[in-house]
């Protein structure tokens, strides 16, 4: 047994090229196959690639999906996110729970079930919904666990739990999901028709730089959030100096409510991989990687058949499209589960084999990135733009949607609304436009960009989505009248405390510290001094966090103490007569430091 | 570009001449500036991660220990916008772990306290966490209190990059972030060696050699007489 046990590893080792910059892959294989990655197989797998030990461990130890203690045969995964448990994820845990006899974080005495939370696993439009191993269940409620159960006692394979099948490409045979699309609106740029390989051979027909400045023209930015010029990342990537360059596409969505590119990905796969091909020729690379996150791995054999598809008909491998001197490919890289991924550097960091820390900027990956190699990585959407942009031409694009914000913009819509789903939208749509496109006009307030984003009230609703006003990754959650906010802002606040990596001070001590807070004052104990408290930690938190997470961290709370005061304010005390909330320590103590002689020494 | 070239910019109002390559600290601790720093080492590569030495650069917030210097950039640190941060950031470093100062070997020596003691701080403002955390005290010479850790990578990079070795790493994620070892679990079973670099270059009480507490008696400890930093500034009332 244990022999067998050791070969599997040396095997799986093997299998990657006993290559330490593949350790995501193979501590996912021996997981998958052993059920964890115990310390014996830390060691095995520090022994074949010829690191250490305390590495593998590191890498294990930072990736949610991955475990160095047995689980159960089947690990459930329960969302946990704002969105559902708005529609009930916590009946459904508790009806876990009786169901099984455990509690979260454990496993059934058999070894068969374990249970979990997860954050948004990315299918808010279909709440609640779970992960029962690879297999993603939706519209979860109460009755239906007893089923669910039953089933997986009686056949431990969660395929089982599908029933029915969702709409297009879910019902595929390499998905067989019952994922539903919940398309909304098709707008020209994502959903018109698209025959395959035209945009890519209309780019072959231009020299890269030509093709850098269409996308240039088009004024296309990033639409991952950040909003940096497409055309601009690309030329620095392609001016950088060396051979090997490399094309990241970055499907690593995990900020909670958007679901947009798990569509981009069941729907416009061969326009995505085709965008990367044409990033591939513009960039002077011939590899491309696409960051799969472990919760949609799902999609994955899938998308693995297209790449086979592309590859039979030339439009990837050696010579695309007969283009003599163009090689490109692309191979997936699965995730396990990491917010913190879906920032470019941490993403180009778990790639490389090693925790998702991100890095230290500069150099900016365009000019030292995967495997210290130019790296340019972009967003789903971002690629499937290119490719229609080399389509219909940048003239085409550019005059579309709002002045600094060209194009459309993919909007995933939840929470308190008729109709949750995709929506593909011109930039320059008001909110309240949104809105009432999507059943939500009585809305309290919608958190626009996810919890990194910004949390507003109906006084914001006349303002526009795009990058100079309302910028958003594509999250749109939307809170009816009856919603309380500061529990919303609580659970956006747990979520960066479960997913901060814990790298730099701000982020992975602030974050805590403000949560604690904000429960004080919901349980009544705060007073008017603590939303100062809270403004200058959260303020501190954005100064001096070292990466976008951090930098965005406190804007829950931030956004909340802005635009919902009033929340905050109706939920403080008067502090008791002769008991003194601006209390300054440092006053009290300055004449005992001055005789210490320990005074500031800058004052 | 010749090594002979200089690249001028401003701290504070001071103009400042470095060379191409270094980071906005080096050149500031070569001109007598001192900017606050925990993570940093002049001996080991940045590591960005306390964040105590954020500065603005042309308004920016940047960690002078990873950002290089640039042509005309205008940096401000002695400020109280970001003294205020640091403040906060020096708080939450005690809060996070067990800092007790009375009677850790460390004290007088800590560059974790001597910060406190600069910026004024005499009890943090936020609560503290009271965090369980353990003590490594296997090896015969060495011992690990994670109590005091301040997670600032200073041993890992020091064992990796000056002792060749692999003795420490990060493991876990966010608020459960912790210094492992390249073992099972203990130190003992490490290559450790009480000779390592690695072992005098942690700012605080976390790694410690062992037998070696309260060597030196109060008045002539590190901090005893001159906030930290002073040693940078020294550089800057000399000249001039």
């Amino acid at each position: 047994m244990s022999e067998n046990w050791q070969t599997m590893v040396k095997d799986v080792c093997a299998r990657c090229g006993n290559d330490r910059t593949r350790m995501m892959d193979i501590v996912r294989l021996v997981q998958q196959e052993c059920g964890c990655v115990s310390g014996e197989a830390m060691d095995l797998i520090a022994r074949q690639v010829d690191t250490h030990r305390v590495e593998v461990e590191s890498v294990v130890s930072f990736y949610a999906f991955l475990s160095n203690r047995p689980k159960g045969k089947i690990v459930i995964r329960l969302c946990n996110d704002v969105i559902d448990e708005m529609f009930g994820a916590r009946r459904v845990a508790q009806a876990f729970e009786q169901q099984l006899g455990i509690e979260f974080g454990q496993t059934t005495p058999d070894g068969l079930i374990s249970l979990e939370h997860t954050p948004c696993i990315g299918m808010c439009d279909q709440a609640p919904a779970a992960l029962v191993n690879d297999v993603v269940v939706t519209y979860l409620s109460r009755d239906k666990v007893g089923d669910i159960v039953s089933t997986l006692k009686s056949d431990p394979d969660p395929r089982k739990l599908v029933h029915k099948l969702g709409d297009g490409n879910n019902a595929s045979e390499l998905v067989q999901s019952m994922v539903h699309n919940n398309i909304r609106r098709k707008g020209p740029v994502i959903f018109d028709p698209l025959p395959n390989g035209e945009a890519l051979k209309r780019c072959l027909a231009l020299s890269p730089a030509e093709v850098i400045r269409d996308v240039k023209t088009a004024r296309l930015r990033g639409r991952g959030g950040a909003g940096f010029p497409t055309g601009m990342k690309w030329e620095f990537a392609r001016a950088a100096a060396g051979a090997k360059k490399f094309v990241i596409c970055n499907a690593d969505e995990g900020e909670p409510g958007t679901f947009k590119d798990r569509v981009l990905l069941t729907e416009r796969a061969d326009m995505l991989f085709e965008g990367m091909t044409i990033a591939g020729y513009a960039i002077g690379s011939d590899t491309g990687i696409l960051y799969l996150r472990g919760e949609y791995a799902y999609l994955r054999a899938f998308l693995e058949d297209v790449l086979h598809q592309r590859r039979n008909a030339g439009l990837l491998g050696k010579a695309v499209c007969g283009k003599q001197g163009f090689d490109f490919d692309i191979r997936i890289q699965m995730g396990a589960g990491a917010y913190i991924c879906g920032e470019e550097t941490a993403l180009i960091s778990s790639c490389e084999g090693l925790r998702g820390d991100p890095k230290n900027r500069p150099p900016f990956p365009a000019q030292k990135g995967y495997l210290e190699r130019p790296t340019i990585v972009n967003n789903v959407e971002t690629f499937c733009c290119v490719t229609r942009i080399l389509d219909r031409g940048p003239a085409w694009f550019a005059e579309k949607g709002s002045k600094g914000s060209p194009g459309t913009k993919l909007l995933s819509v939840c929470g308190d609304c008729k109709q949750p789903g995709v929506y593909e939208v011109l930039f320059g749509i008001t909110l309240a436009e949104l809105l009432k496109m999507v059943g939500a006009e009585d809305a309290k307030a919608v958190q626009v960009g996810g919890p990194s984003g910004q949390l507003v009230g109906p006084s914001d609703y006349q303002r526009t989505i795009c990058y100079d006003d309302l910028a958003t990754g594509g999250s749109i959650m939307v809170f009816g009248p009856n919603r309380d906010i500061l529990p919303l802002v609580d659970k956006f606040m747990e979520f960066f405390i479960e997913e901060t990596c814990g790298y730099c001070t701000p982020c992975r001590v602030g974050n805590v510290l403000l949560r604690q807070k904000l429960q004080e004052i919901m349980a009544g104990k705060g007073e008017a001094a603590d939303l100062d408290y809270l403004e200058d930690l959260g303020q501190s938190i954005v100064t001096a966090s070292r990466c976008g997470l951090g930098q965005t961290s406190a804007n829950p709370i931030l956004t909340s103490l802005k635009n919902f005061r009033g929340e905050y304010t109706s939920r403080l005390i008067e502090p008791e007569k002769g008991m003194k909330p601006t209390f300054d320590i440092q006053a009290a103590v300055r004449e005992a430091a001055a005789i210490a002689g320990r005074g500031p020494a800058h004052s | 570009m010749p090594m002979s070239q200089t690249i001028d910019f401003i701290i504070d109002g001071v103009e400042v001449s470095a060379r191409p390559g270094q980071t906005i600290l080096q050149a500031a601790d070569e001109a007598g500036i001192y900017i606050p720093r925990l993570c940093a080492h002049k001996d080991l590569v940045p590591h960005g991660s306390c964040r105590i030495c954020t500065v603005l650069v042309n308004g920016r917030p940047q960690s002078a220990c990873t950002q290089p210097v640039a042509p005309g950039i205008v940096v401000q640190n002695d400020i109280e916008k970001l003294n205020n941060v640091r403040r906060n950031i020096l708080d939450m470093l005690f809060v996070e772990g067990n800092h007790y100062c009375m009677f850790c070997e460390k004290s007088g020596n800590c560059e974790l306290q001597a910060l406190a003691y600069r910026f004024g701080i005499m009890a943090p403002k936020f609560p503290y966490q009271f965090p369980a955390r353990d003590v490594d005290a296997s090896h015969p010479d060495i011992y690990i209190d994670r109590n005091r850790c301040i997670l600032c990578a200073r041993c890992i990079r020091a064992s990796r990059d000056l002792d060749g070795k692999h003795v420490f790493e990060f493991v876990g994620r966010g608020p459960e972030k912790r210094v492992a070892v390249n073992a099972e679990a203990r130190l003992a079973d490490t290559d450790v060696d009480v000779t390592d670099k690695a072992l005098s270059i942690c700012p605080v009480g976390a790694l410690m050699r062992k037998r070696q507490g309260y060597a030196d008696p109060i008045g002539r400890r590190r901090y005893d007489h001159q906030p930290i930093g002073s040693d940078i500034e020294a550089k800057r009332s000399a000249t001039g």
